[in-house]
């Protein structure tokens, strides 16, 4: 699992990469918030496009963060374009907190 | 490419209860399964699947404790049935385990999803557990592709 992290205006962009279970997730959910806890950016914007797996293990991630952002008066954001992961949050029903996008561009629009 | 469509085959893997060794584990049943060619998204639900259970026995049979997990895959005709088994602290409430959100260790950010995710992504999923003894989980998922290209 890799994981860039880039900052713009009001909105932490974390990019995925590789395969999100609950093994990688621990380092995942570590890197965002120390970065997150560090900075004053208030929303979140996850960007799944380049992971090649994910498990129950990123709707916790996801969820974790959510929370967070609320907190801060903020919100997270997901950019994903495989039906695969598409299909999984649909499960979760958590696209009804969290909204998501095609591209970063329209995210950060949102 | 002419295949005995009744063949059958079998395989079987155990090791530590590590969570580095949840990706071991699915991508191995996975790489077993492709015997039956499945197709792409066939193979995302099947690793899925595995990823659930495996780390599930990990998580909650020996909650970081070291433990044996055991894997077993069995290929037939155009099915896969797969069983993942620890010898951990066994569930008390199949039941409430089973539905969807619930989660014993919110505090680690479980989604309380696994088993949802198991039943939606195979077409069966059973569960036996007993305290103290340990789970067994199998599930199997026919592939719909052979039938197809024969
Ligand atoms: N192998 C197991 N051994 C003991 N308890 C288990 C096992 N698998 C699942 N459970 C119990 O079932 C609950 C639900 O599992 P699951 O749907 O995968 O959600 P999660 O893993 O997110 O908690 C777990 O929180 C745990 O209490
Ligand atoms: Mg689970």
């Amino acid at each position: 699992m890799q994981l860039t992290i880039d900052i713009v205006n009001d909105y932490m962009i974390v990019k995925l990469r590789g395969e999100l279970d609950h093994h990688t997730s621990e380092y995942a959910r570590k890197k965002i918030d120390q970065r997150y806890y560090s900075n004053n950016s208030a929303n979140i914007v996850l960007d799944l496009r380049e992971l090649n797996f994910m498990d129950s293990a990123g709707i916790g991630l996801i969820m974790g963060r959510y929370k967070n952002c609320i907190d801060r008066n903020g919100k997270v954001s997901i950019v994903s374009t495989s039906p695969y992961i598409n299909r999984m949050l649909k499960m979760s029903g958590i696209q009804k907190l969290v909204d998501i996008y095609q591209t970063i561009e329209e995210a950060i629009k949102g | 490419m002419v295949r005995k469509n009744n063949d059958k085959n079998y395989m079987r893997i155990e090791f530590l209860s590590k969570s580095s060794n949840e990706s071991f584990a699915r991508v191995v049943v996975a790489a077993f399964a492709s015997q039956l060619d499945p197709t792409i998204e066939e193979l995302s639900d099947i690793k899925t699947a595995v990823s659930e259970a495996v780390t599930n026995a990990i998580i909650h049979g020996y909650e970081y404790k070291e433990g044996i997990v055991v894997v077993e895959a069995t290929l037939e005709n155009n099915r896969i049935d797969i069983v993942v088994e620890d010898f951990g602290k066994g569930i008390e409430d199949i039941n409430k385990a089973m539905e969807p959100f619930y989660t014993s260790k919110p505090d680690l950010e479980r989604s309380g999803m696994g088993f949802t995710v198991m039943e939606t992504f195979m077409d069966e999923l059973e569960v036996e557990s007993e305290v103290n003894k340990g789970t067994r989980v199998r599930m199997s998922k026919t592939f719909k592709s052979l039938s197809n290209k024969e």
